[in-house]
């Protein structure tokens, strides 16, 4: 009995958990352009997307700006966590307490008083005040999941490093950072996500002819979203997926 | 590792440097930064633009008059061309953010948009001084036929307790308010506490009956045959029919809403010229009917009108209603306080 309720709970979970996704992934191969009707089977969405070269772009940019943002987060914030380490107790807690604020602030504050300071500062609107910003926002989350693994270190390895010969850069490199890694790779993880679907500091930084992929899906909005976005959030979902076996997978054979 | 960054960061910039450069002698009359509406342009008429004058167009987009709004008054882009909607015109113009158009320069313009389109845009744009309509259209009620008996007319049948849970209301607040103040014969502009106290009452009446309040689903709930009655934009409804043949269009007899997207010019742009000039191009009968059949909303231009094939489109009253015919209203911009007043009646109808 109770196993049951286990498995009927689980499966509800489940369910309101990955409904929106198959209904999305449905209708991506839906011919007519109305969710409510079904016009049968096709892949014309599929080659659409391909042809539309302001989604591509769109894509492109999104990856890029993710992936260059969370970079660089993460080389800032792997720096930031091993100066606030070694702070007293006092200034620690000051500068993580500074680290939050842009975290709990709201999306459109840091959005606009963005804005704000890349006019007071003349700069031209586009890829890079775009890049900035998802820096900004980005470093808090790095230092967020760097920091606990920081504080479990245990600080005599590192001295002992340096007592062996090892210059600082050499013995971070071969003591610290390996046990911290697992912390700067789910922050990376986690700016990289985070930078993919932001909405509204993009908005805000962006400047005319540069589009992300989710400045474009609201751009939509008037005229109802394209089937071709779609079919696009398809190909995301299953390469998300797909990488995410590859992942989960590969320990378990090392274990072995 | 560091050889690793240097690479990446090296293609980055080349790529940057070379998107960049190269543009000049393919465009050498500059540039035009166009900001409009997503999905409101046929792609191809900005290719042909480019080609025909050496401009080239700097697009981008935005999904609501609100976030237009911040962007072009903090100058972040400098758009030369924006398309904001009536009541967002009356706002710019209010705030003086509007450059005056020098109608010389718009032949097109002139000879091509309707008198009517002119004399309707008076209502947010006095002296018809900073804006060239671009698409218009009503706010009206979309029924099913085989679901309602006899003819729809009258806002009144949103009020039928015999379609209760199968009506659908706007979730925007003009836009549920305008049903109501259009019901009582009040001006859909109303800011007059006893009128707007008065249609909240009729709305909250009305509550039990609809299904929902939604924006974009009107259009899919009532293909499906999900609903009897929606109200909707009279640009979905020529869609939602060629999808569902049983669906109607009907302008309510009390009046109502007519919506104008404009082409202005901000105070602040790069390029008037170019502005004007792109302005002036959208205007041409050719490139305002290939845009009509991208964007399906009802142009103003009634020389593109005349080159419409379908002669059930040309003809059509849902695309092009006399005007006259009806009593029809813009939405203007009501100030703060009416906004405020606005969203405290919605907010108490909502929680009712």
């Amino acid at each position: 009995m109770r196993n049951a309720a286990k498995k009927i709970y689980i499966t509800l979970i489940f369910i309101f958990l990955y409904a929106p996704i198959v209904t999305l992934i449905v209708l991506s191969f839906n011919a007519s352009k109305s969710r409510a009707k079904w016009g049968g089977f096709t892949l014309k969405w599929y080659q659409n997307l391909f042809k539309n070269q302001d989604i591509l772009n769109a894509l492109w940019n999104t990856l890029l700006i993710a992936f260059l943002s969370a970079f660089i987060a993460t080389v800032i914030g792997t720096i930031a966590c091993i100066a606030i380490q070694s702070m007293k107790k006092r200034n620690r807690t000051i500068l993580i307490g500074i680290t939050n604020i842009p975290m709990l602030n709201a999306e459109i504050v840091t959005g606009i008083s963005l804005m704000l300071l890349f006019i007071v500062l003349g700069m031209n609107f586009g890829f890079l005040t775009i890049l900035l910003a998802h820096i900004t926002f980005n470093i808090p989350y790095v230092i967020l999941s760097i920091m606990p693994r920081m504080k479990q270190l245990n600080p005599s390895t590192y001295e002992a490093a340096l007592d062996l010969g090892a210059s600082h850069m050499k013995a971070f490199f071969s003591v610290t950072f390996p046990d911290i890694l697992p912390g700067i790779l789910s922050g990376f993880l986690m700016a990289f996500t985070m930078s993919l679907d932001d909405f509204i500091i993009t908005h805000f930084t962006k400047g005319p002819g540069i589009d992300t992929l989710s400045t474009k899906i609201y751009t939509e909005v008037k005229k109802g979203i394209k089937p071709e976005m779609y079919a696009l959030s398809t190909l995301i979902f299953l390469t998300v997926l797909v990488l995410l076996i590859l992942v989960n997978r590969s320990p378990k054979e090392k274990d072995v | 590792m560091k050889k690793l960054i240097a690479l990446l960061l090296t293609c980055v910039l080349s790529a940057s440097v070379l998107t960049g450069c190269g543009n000049a002698d393919k465009y050498p009359n500059g540039k035009v930064y166009v900001y409009n509406w997503g999905e409101y342009i046929d792609p191809e008429t900005i290719e042909m633009f480019e080609k025909e004058t050496g401009i080239q167009v700097v697009y981008d987009e935005f999904d609501t008059n609100e976030t237009m709004y911040p962007k072009v008054e903090a100058g972040t882009s400098r758009y030369d061309v924006v398309c904001p909607s009536d009541y967002m015109i009356q706002k710019m113009v209010d705030n003086d953010l509007l450059a005056e158009l020098n109608w010389d320069n718009l032949p097109n313009a002139k000879a091509n948009i309707g008198e009517q389109y002119y004399e309707q845009s008076l209502a947010f744009d006095p002296g018809n001084k900073y804006s060239v309509p671009y698409c218009w259209g009503t706010v009206g009620i979309l029924y099913n036929t085989k679901m309602v008996d006899g003819p729809v007319d009258s806002w009144s049948i949103l009020w039928d307790e015999k379609y209760a849970d199968s009506i659908l209301m706007q979730d925007s607040v003009r836009d549920l308010f305008m049903v109501a103040l259009a019901s009582l014969g009040y001006s859909l502009n109303s800011t007059d506490e006893a009128e707007l106290q008065e249609a909240k009452e009729l709305l909250i009446a009305q509550k039990p009956l609809v299904q929902a309040y939604v924006i974009d689903q009107v259009r899919d709930k009532m293909i499906g045959n999900e609903a009897a009655l929606g109200v909707i934009y009279s640009g979905e409804a020529i869609y939602t029919q060629r999808e569902n043949p049983d669906l109607a269009y009907v302008i309510p007899k009390e009046g109502t809403n007519v919506w104008i997207d404009s082409w202005v010019i901000p105070k602040n742009c790069q390029n008037k010229e170019n502005a004007e000039k792109f302005i002036d191009f959208m205007c041409r009968d050719d490139i305002a009917l290939m845009n009509f059949d991208f964007i399906t909303y009802s142009t103003p231009n009634t020389a593109a009108r005349e080159l419409i094939e379908d002669e059930d489109i040309k003809n059509s009253d849902i695309a092009f209603p006399d005007l006259s015919l009806y009593k029809l209203e813009t939405y203007s911009y009501l100030g703060e306080e009416a906004d405020t007043l606005y969203n405290e009646l919605w907010k108490e109808i909502k929680s009712n």
